[in-house]
């Protein structure tokens, strides 16, 4: 079991089948990216996913904001979880990029309860990347 | 120092006139020392965000994971290679580029606003002039510590925090109001601290030079070494820093010291020595004429040498003399060299970092461990 993270606040997470990137060509809508895949690959494929889900194997690996900000840039219109164990203060973060919920293992969320995520859920306060971009 | 740095902007004019930046990366000290690629010989004003987010992008992309001490720009750089990063980077950039609708140039606009110059004085300078000609004192600080100002009338004034003996880039709180209130009475209330651990005023009257000198004498503020053996960069080393192997600022005291005893410093000219107390490098010892890094040998400090590093824009990473010194063998090894220097010198105005480049290390191999010693050292 894990937690999916929203603006809202703590769900259960909903059981995703999903495929990983060598699996793509007979995906059901849903893809796993590992922080080492290219989303360049996934070009063909940007229009049929509904979800895409990309690992954060610990919280200190930054490169899926990388790939969310790039499926993003390339036009991605579905939706976006971070998964793993990222922490509250990275929400606001990891929203900014792209993504559109995380999900956090159980112990996590024990560990760091919904009122610390809900905190950062004022995301685009301070958004100050958007005020230099806009 | 912008070719020590994960990335260094280095303002530059292209043909046009236009400023811009040469950007460098993959610099870095510590304990895997590199000068920095160039990735871009001129990068617009108005590119800076997006390509600057550019090289991070890649960065977070490639960045090695496995080993921390590996975690940097500077590895990415020497694994992946010129070419092959400059077009990733070049990539991204043209990626980003788009997304960037000026928003950031209203704020630089806003930014700008704030450092707008001071509104200059018009008044003489001929008693500052008589004022030079006639006092010694005042002229050996002025030749020293004073740089040009583009503003003809104006001076920009370096205050030494490196008096001979004293802790190298400390000022006492005393020290630290006087300093205020000159900057606010002589200096259009601006004061800037250096990378050289000294404070800066940048716009000073040449009118009010003779009165702010006097003050700053008083004050224990007036030493006359700005870029001299003196002016050393030391980092807190073992007095202060629970990682350090070695002491570094009693070093420094005792080169300070030592020399000012000797009346060598204005003979030898132009010098950067630098000294850092652990491998961690925070005094930039790789970059100083002469760098000074302290370890530890079997519980016994040791002091390794490099010589011929430079942190400006035609930078090099020192090279290293052979084995180190104890502690109280490091000032007489200073003066060895620095008196192989002086002797072999084409003129006054060669200097120590100009003669090594002509000469290179062999000298002062020789100067510090003998004809016989250097084989040893071999
Ligand atoms: S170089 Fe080493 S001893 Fe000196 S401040 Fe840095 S970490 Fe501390």
């Amino acid at each position: 079991m894990s937690i999916l993270v929203t603006d809202t606040g703590f769900l259960p997470a909903p059981p995703a089948d999903a495929v990983p990137l060598a699996g793509i060509a007979a995906h059901r809508g849903v893809l796993d990216l590992a922080p080492t895949d290219d989303p360049a690959a996934l070009r063909p494929y940007l229009a049929d996913l509904t979800l895409i889900r990309v690992a954060f194997p610990v919280f200190s690996d930054g490169r899926a904001f990388t790939i969310a900000r790039r499926l993003r840039m390339m036009g991605y219109g579905g939706a976006l979880h971070a998964v793993g164990p990222l922490i509250a203060d990275q929400y606001a973060m990891a929203r900014r990029l792209g993504f559109d919920a995380v999900e956090i293992p159980d112990d996590l969320a024990a560990r760091q309860p919904e009122s610390q995520w809900l905190f950062r859920a004022d995301w685009q306060a301070h958004e100050y990347q958007a005020r230099l971009r806009a | 120092m912008t070719k020590a740095h994960d990335i260094g902007l280095r303002m530059v004019r292209n043909a046009g006139g236009e400023p811009g930046f040469e950007v460098i990366v993959g610099g870095g000290l510590g304990r895997t020392p590199m000068i920095g690629t160039t990735v871009r010989d001129f990068l617009p004003v108005a590119d800076l965000l997006p390509y600057v987010e550019a090289v991070l992008s890649v960065y977070n992309t490639l960045g090695r994971r496995d080993n921390k001490y590996k975690a940097r720009i500077k590895i990415t750089v020497h694994e992946t290679g010129k070419a092959e990063i400059s077009r990733m980077i070049e990539d991204r950039f043209a990626e980003l580029r788009p997304l960037f609708g000026g928003g950031d140039q209203a704020v630089l606009a806003d930014i700008r606003t704030a450092f707008a110059p001071p509104a200059f004085r018009d008044a003489p300078v001929a008693a500052h002039d008589a004022f030079y000609r006639a006092d010694p004192v005042f002229r050996s600080w002025a030749d020293t510590n004073l740089a040009a100002h583009r503003n003809a009338q104006y001076a920009i004034v370096t205050i030494s925090l490196k008096a001979h003996g004293q802790t190298p880039g400390d000022a006492t709180s005393d020290q630290m109001r006087i300093i205020a209130d000159l900057a606010e009475r002589y200096g259009h209330s601006d004061l800037r601290i250096s990378h050289e651990q000294n404070v800066i005023l940048p716009h000073v009257h040449k009118s009010d030079l003779p009165v702010l000198h006097a003050a700053l004498v008083k004050a224990g503020l007036g030493t006359a070494n700005v870029g001299l053996l003196s002016d050393i960069i030391a980092c807190p080393g073992m007095d202060y820093c629970a990682l350090a192997t070695a002491r570094s600022i009693p070093v420094a005291q005792e080169l300070a010291t030592h020399f000012e005893a000797l009346k060598l410093e204005h003979d030898i000219g132009p010098l950067k020595i630098k000294i850092s107390g652990c491998i961690n490098a925070c005094g930039h010892h790789h970059v100083g004429h002469i760098g000074i890094l302290g370890l530890d040998r079997a519980g016994v400090e040791n002091y390794q040498i490099t010589l011929g590093g430079d942190g400006t824009e035609t930078a090099v990473i020192g090279e290293k003399t052979g084995p180190g010194f104890a502690y109280d063998e490091i000032v007489p090894a200073i003066e060895r060299i620095l008196r192989a220097y002086l002797a072999l010198r084409t003129d006054p105005g060669e200097t120590f970092l100009q003669a090594y480049r002509r000469v290179g290390l062999g000298p002062f191999k020789t100067a510090l461990y003998g004809e016989i010693g250097q084989k040893d050292a071999a």
